[in-house]
């Protein structure tokens, strides 16, 4: 099927999403997500970040759609043809969604340990949202453990069920899930039950906001002062496959690698994510590479060294 | 060549001979004497650091301060912005959780436990200051004490954070 994303056409299989062929042309018309998580079943729909504007539905009925649509959950039909950082209304529309998602959300970056990773901050810092509408007061939860290693903050949650569906497809039973409703919903284990599952750390890879934490690494350091790279062990529980964030010699924290669109690659065991924090545990690989924009590459040597070429008489050198 | 001057700044040089008294050469001498003597006795120029009052701009980056808030508590919650934002290297942190019945002492729920800048390094940029995103950490008119030891320019918290009897005004230099 043939579509066409802010002028680039590419040929995608049926059943394909719109995010998902915007992801195949790459760049900067990929459209943003905060719920939708390619690993975890059932995600998407939820924050509204994606929103494109179909400005043809298929080559048989050319039609625009009338609403803007999410793109996560939007397949593709033939001949489409989609706007997204092309189009003004599409981008109204998203720095307004940014800005509901901040409703309740405490912005204390400050803070927070997602900060410098976290994909509301970027999305608030690329909108350029200073000020809120809002009059009301933002809701307020206490702070509760899950467990012995996950934090719940649950003034940071933006409802993107990610953790939620996680927890679904890693487990038998239901043992987390959202209580309540509208403006009172939160995370809640069910009655302060552990999540003891062997792979239950990975909600806190999944959460795009500095919601699910690390009890591990809590106030450890920030991210952009460790230096990250990628690690293998064996482990007869997992793949194996990390990204250890250093300081110096020491491993401050593990979490499992994160794509460009900051979706997990392959998800860790509880073992290595919090007990494996010696570097005779693992074999460092190599450094892992973040974008040219990420805060994380501040002062990092992956960064490409830029040569400077004076275009002066060499007499004068 | 023709004797014009655009700038009318131009002199011409005389090969003339020098007078009996010129060539004795001290009289030349007494009156440099007598300039550099008249100044003993002026107004003296020189400030003595750390010990005369000079007049500050009101914009001087001098003497970092960690900020209370009104109610005493440190504003300072380690985010470690100042330190990426410090050109020099020379903060360093390492922050800690509070805990429970420490509310009167920090403002919010992370604080800084070791907070050092180390003066021989710092520029006095303020950079930090306009970094920092909880009003903690400002430069004052404050100098830098002379000190014997290179580990002795590490000020620490203790050095930093302004006591409560003895609050350090900023707001001169903000109003600029």
């Amino acid at each position: 099927m043939k579509v066409t994303i802010d002028g680039h056409t590419i040929d995608v299989e049926a059943g394909t999403t719109i995010l998902q062929a915007a992801r195949q042309i790459g760049g900067d018309l990929v459209p943003p997500a905060m719920c939708y998580h390619s690993k975890v079943d059932n995600t998407g729909g939820k924050c509204r970040v994606c929103m494109v504007k179909v400005t043809a539905g298929s080559e048989k009925d050319p039609r625009p759609m009338p609403k803007l649509v999410p793109s996560c959950v939007t397949t593709v039909q033939d001949g489409m043809v989609i706007e997204n950082i092309t189009n003004p209304q599409v981008l109204e529309a998203r720095k307004n969604v940014v800005e509901l998602l901040l409703i309740n959300h405490p912005l204390d970056c400050p803070v927070c340990d997602q900060a410098g990773e976290c994909k509301l901050q970027d999305l608030s810092y690329e909108h350029g949202i200073v000020d809120s509408e809002l009059v009301e007061d933002k809701r307020v939860f206490d702070m509760v453990d899950i467990g012995d290693k996950i934090k719940l903050h649950m003034n940071r949650c933006i409802l993107c069920y990610r953790c939620v569906y996680l927890a679904d497809q890693l487990t038998p039973e239901r043992v987390h899930g959202v209580m309540f409703r509208g403006d009172k919903a939160e995370i809640s284990t069910y009655i302060n039950k552990a999540i003891d599952n062997e792979m239950s750390g990975n909600v806190i890879d999944v959460c795009p906001v500095g919601a699910l934490t690390d009890k591990t690494f809590r106030f450890k350091s920030r991210v952009w002062f460790l230096k990250p790279m990628n690690a293998e062990r064996n482990c007869d529980k997992c793949c194996g496959k990390s990204t250890v964030w250093m300081f110096g010699d020491e491993i401050y924290r593990v979490t499992s690698r994160h794509t460009q669109y900051g979706e997990v690659e392959e998800f860790i065991c509880n073992t290595c994510r919090y007990d494996k924090k010696s570097t005779s545990d693992w074999t460092i690989t190599g450094p892992r590479d973040f974008g040219q924009a990420s805060v994380i590459n501040q002062n990092n040597y992956v960064q490409e060294l830029k040569k400077v070429v004076i275009k002066a008489d060499k007499r004068l050198l | 060549m023709a004797e014009y001057s655009l700038s009318n700044r131009k002199v011409l040089v005389s090969n003339k001979e020098m007078t009996f008294s010129e060539r004795l050469y001290l009289p030349a001498i007494m009156k440099g004497m007598g300039v550099t003597l008249k100044h003993f006795f002026g107004k003296k120029v020189t400030y003595i650091h750390g010990k005369d009052l000079r007049n500050y701009s009101s914009t001087y980056r001098g003497l970092h301060v960690l900020k209370r808030d009104d109610e005493g508590r440190e504003r300072c919650v380690a985010c470690g912005l100042c330190a990426v934002a410090c050109p020099a290297e020379a903060i360093t942190m390492v922050a800690a959780e509070r805990l429970p019945g420490e509310e009167h002492l920090y403002r919010e729920e992370k604080y800084a436990a070791i907070y050092e800048i180390n003066m021989l390094r710092c520029i006095f940029c303020g950079l930090c200051e306009q970094a920092c995103p909880k009003e903690a950490i400002y430069l004052t008119d404050r100098l830098v004490d002379v000190e014997l030891t290179r580990k002795d320019f590490i000020y620490g918290k203790e050095d930093l954070v302004e006591k409560m009897d003895n609050r350090i005004d900023i707001s001169n230099r903000q109003h600029h």
